[in-house]
């Protein structure tokens, strides 16, 4: 085995014991932030539907907290609340905002008012028409929301690793400081695997709630979600 | 916090922490230097290939495909991979290894809404255009880039201000910009220091943003023309 | 004399269709004159429209403009000579009215003071508010930007005039107006237009010759507005003019083109009709006042004949006319 081998196969061989441990711990924070994330970005975005004013500062506020860059922020909150998964989670969980509520009010809005006016025609409730017609047909701005959401924690989550939060990104934390490319390499190519597997995922999920897209011959939207303007 | 917060004001007030290679103007200059080469070299990257597809209006499932898995390596994984290979073959810390690790993520929101923008602009504008005797690449300078200016601006301003905010991971290899603040800040257990990095990144991510906002209502006067419904007799 | 544009079986189908789009059709139409191609939805009339500036090539059959064929022009040259006018007016949001009604001029490198020249005389021409020159389409209302559609396909004075439904998308009161400001333009510029609609009424009004199309293309009839009312030569045809072809063909004639009566002996308590009305408005008049018949009248108002419902019958010549009777 050269020295200066890119990737040492044996080293990867005797830490698959830590290995499997960042794997958890990294799907755990991504899941948690996209989770919690997604509740917050619900309320958030239906109480901005009902409320002019209220739409302004959720997105103003969340647009700003996006801008702060991650290291940034990380590093702020662990002088507040330390090295723990809640410093992590808060950090986590605000970036998902911006897409989130983005793009469940966009969703909702995008819903054709005829398709709206017809539910209330039959008599929905307000609830039953939210949940029934409104979010139902929302669904594949949600799901696209969900999709950046994820992937983009799974990277933020490599980031938390560099402030001692585990994850792959302690590998990756460790490799640099050590010049140690075998562990930078698996640090980085777990995460993009597993981004890739959890949108997969959430692809997989969409294609069964929404049935109705799947003849993508004659979708009209372009198949994923547009990077919006922030603020 | 308090304390922290009148510890960043003695920080930013201090004239030594102005000076030299460590002060903020000069970490700040670097930092806008890293910034522009990885967004222009994105950019002449990403803009024409995604206008032209938008233009043969072909390559749907490629650029979805592009733009996911741009989306999905996180640049800091990049950073480290490329990291050791640059100090390899003699690219040196800091500035080098960075570029291709913001480059990769200034990438898909500018291809994305170039693609989008042109594909999505209004067919009977093209088809005019086309029935005018407009040559396929007048269709594509004179109407179909400008009709889309608005969606494409949206995509550099976007990757702009990623590229800001992740440009601080560099302190990581190195690089002497505004992420050092950070970076020192964090292992010295200054949080002054820290704080100084993170709110200098914000302020230099929120000026460029209004700064774009401007370029884009001066780039576009005929958006404005669309949100001034009363001269319009219907809709 | 040669035809502005004729038509030598032309047939179209697309890739991977299995039938023809457009099937060898033929038709000459004269210079000067309005040609309307009118049918149902997939009877290939727009196509054959894209064929002419060559948005759509042909699978066989020749197109000639003004006796040469089209395909030895250079398409964007033909495109150019060729002003095109479609539903949506496809104007280009960005640009200014005035710069979107410049585009082909400055293709073709006029200098800006005739660009502008024309831009002014244009304006005039389809009835718009110079004050619009500035604005941006979107500021616009949709018979506005239709007459900006209009200046922009007329700006380089093409011979030739393609429209392709250019006022479905605006009300009907709206597209009326623009269908009159259309018949006076084309009296003062006599450009050679064909005209694609689905609205047979539009195409009775607007066209000097109708072609009506039939699915896949297959042309039914091609003949005058009055021929094509008082003999539709297949159910289709007969079908898709409608119910009251007899009393929409007095709408077409005016009262001065055919044989009138003498002035009756006694004008006063008569309702009268000026040359220029149609024979609708004769008729109208006969069955609202209860009479025999009206006074026409010219210009400057003097009766010179009068009509009866006799009279008016025979000019249509559906009923047995008078003559074959005695």
């Amino acid at each position: 085995m050269n020295a200066d081998s890119f990737i040492w196969w044996d080293w990867v061989d005797r830490h698959l014991g830590e290995i499997r441990t960042a794997t958890y711990e990294h799907l755990r924070l991504t899941v948690i932030a996209v989770g919690l994330g997604f509740v917050l970005s619900l309320a958030l975005a239906l109480l901005s539907l009902r409320w002019r004013a209220a739409r302004a500062i959720v997105t103003g506020l969340a647009g700003l907290l996006y801008t702060i860059p991650s290291l940034a922020l990380f590093a702020v909150l662990v002088t507040i609340t330390g090295f723990s998964t809640l410093t992590a989670e808060i950090g986590l969980v605000g970036y998902t905002l911006l897409i989130l509520v983005r793009n469940i009010i966009e969703g909702i809005e995008g819903v054709p008012a005829a398709v709206r006016e017809a539910a209330e025609g039959m008599g929905l409730n307000p609830l039953r028409r939210l949940v029934a017609v409104d979010l139902r047909l929302a669904t594949p701005a949600i799901v696209a929301g969900l999709r950046i959401a994820t992937v983009t924690t799974v990277g933020l989550v490599t980031v938390t690793g560099l402030i001692g939060m585990g994850g792959y990104g302690s590998f990756i934390d460790e490799g640099l400081k050590r010049s140690f490319s075998t562990e930078i390499v698996v640090g980085a190519g777990l995460s993009v695997v597993m981004a890739m597997a959890l949108d997969s995922v959430l692809v997989g999920i969409q294609r069964v709630l929404t049935p109705w897209q799947r003849s993508s011959r004659h979708r009209t939207n372009l198949g994923y979600e547009l990077p919006k303007p922030i603020a | 916090m308090s304390g922290a917060l009148a510890q960043f004001g003695q920080y930013v007030t201090d004239h030594h922490h102005w000076d030299g290679p460590r002060g903020i103007p000069h970490r700040t200059v670097e930092h806008l230097r890293l910034s522009v080469t990885a967004m222009v070299a994105a950019a002449a990257v990403a803009l024409p290939l995604g206008a032209w597809l938008g233009h043969v209006r072909r390559g749907g499932v490629v650029v979805q495909w592009l733009v996911n898995i741009g989306r999905a390596v996180p640049s800091l994984a990049i950073l480290a991979i490329l990291f050791p290979l640059s100090l390899r073959y003699g690219f040196g810390l800091g500035f080098w290894p960075t570029v291709p690790a913001l480059v990769v993520l200034a990438i898909p929101p500018m291809f994305a809404n170039a693609y989008a923008g042109v594909r999505g602009v209004d067919p009977a504008t093209v088809e005019a255009a086309r029935g005018m005797g407009l040559r396929p690449a007048q269709v594509l300078s004179r109407v179909e880039v400008p009709t889309a200016l608005p969606l494409i601006l949206t995509g550099v301003r976007v990757a702009t201000l990623q590229v800001i905010a992740t440009a601080t991971l560099s302190a990581y290899v190195g690089f002497n910009g505004l992420g050092s603040f950070i970076n020192e800040g964090f292992r010295q257990q200054d949080d002054a220091k820290l704080l100084t990095g993170a709110v200098a990144v914000a302020t230099v991510a929120l000026t460029v943003d209004a700064l774009f906002v401007l370029l884009v209502r001066r780039a576009t006067p005929w958006r404005m023309a669309s949100a001034r419904p009363s001269r319009k007799g219907t809709t | 004399m040669v035809p502005a544009l004729r038509l030598v079986a032309v047939s179209k189908r697309f890739p991977g269709a299995r039938t023809d789009a457009v099937a060898d059709l033929s038709l000459d139409m004269p210079e000067g004159t309005v040609t309307a191609l009118v049918g149902p939805s997939g009877c290939g009339k727009t196509t054959t429209l894209r064929m002419i500036n060559r948005l759509v090539e042909p699978t066989s059959g020749s197109i000639d403009l003004f006796g040469t064929d089209i395909r030895q022009l250079d398409v964007h040259e033909l495109r150019r000579r060729t002003g095109y006018v479609i539903q949506q007016a496809g104007l280009f949001p960005h640009r200014t009215v005035a710069a979107n009604i410049a585009t082909v001029p400055q293709l073709l490198g006029w200098d800006k003071q005739r660009v502008r020249e024309r831009v002014d005389q244009l304006v005039g021409l389809v009835g718009l508010d110079p004050e619009l020159l500035g604005r941006y389409p979107a500021e616009l209302s949709g018979g506005q930007q239709q007459r900006v559609g209009v200046a922009r396909a007329l700006a380089a004075d093409p011979p030739l005039l393609l429209m392709d439904e250019p006022y479905s998308a605006v009300d009907p009161i709206v597209r009326a107006h623009l269908q009159d400001e259309l018949l006076d333009l084309q009296r003062r510029v006599r450009k050679t237009i064909v005209l694609v609609t689905h609205d047979i009424d539009e195409a009775l009004k607007l066209a000097d010759q109708i072609a009506v199309l039939n699915i896949g293309g297959v042309l039914e009839q091609f003949a005058t507005p009055d021929e094509l009312l008082r003999a539709p030569a297949s159910p289709f045809v007969e079908q898709f003019l409608g119910r009251e072809r007899a009393l929409r063909r007095l709408a077409l004639q005016p009262v001065g083109t055919g044989p009138i009566g003498p002035v009756p002996e006694v004008v006063e308590g008569l309702p009268t009709v000026t040359t220029g009305a149609p024979l609708r408005e004769a008729l109208d008049a006969i069955v609202a006042w209860g009479v025999e018949q009206v006074v026409v009248v010219g210009d400057d108002g003097s009766p010179v004949g009068g009509l009866d419902l006799l009279t008016i019958t025979e000019r249509i010549g559906n009923a047995p006319s008078r003559r074959d009777t005695a």
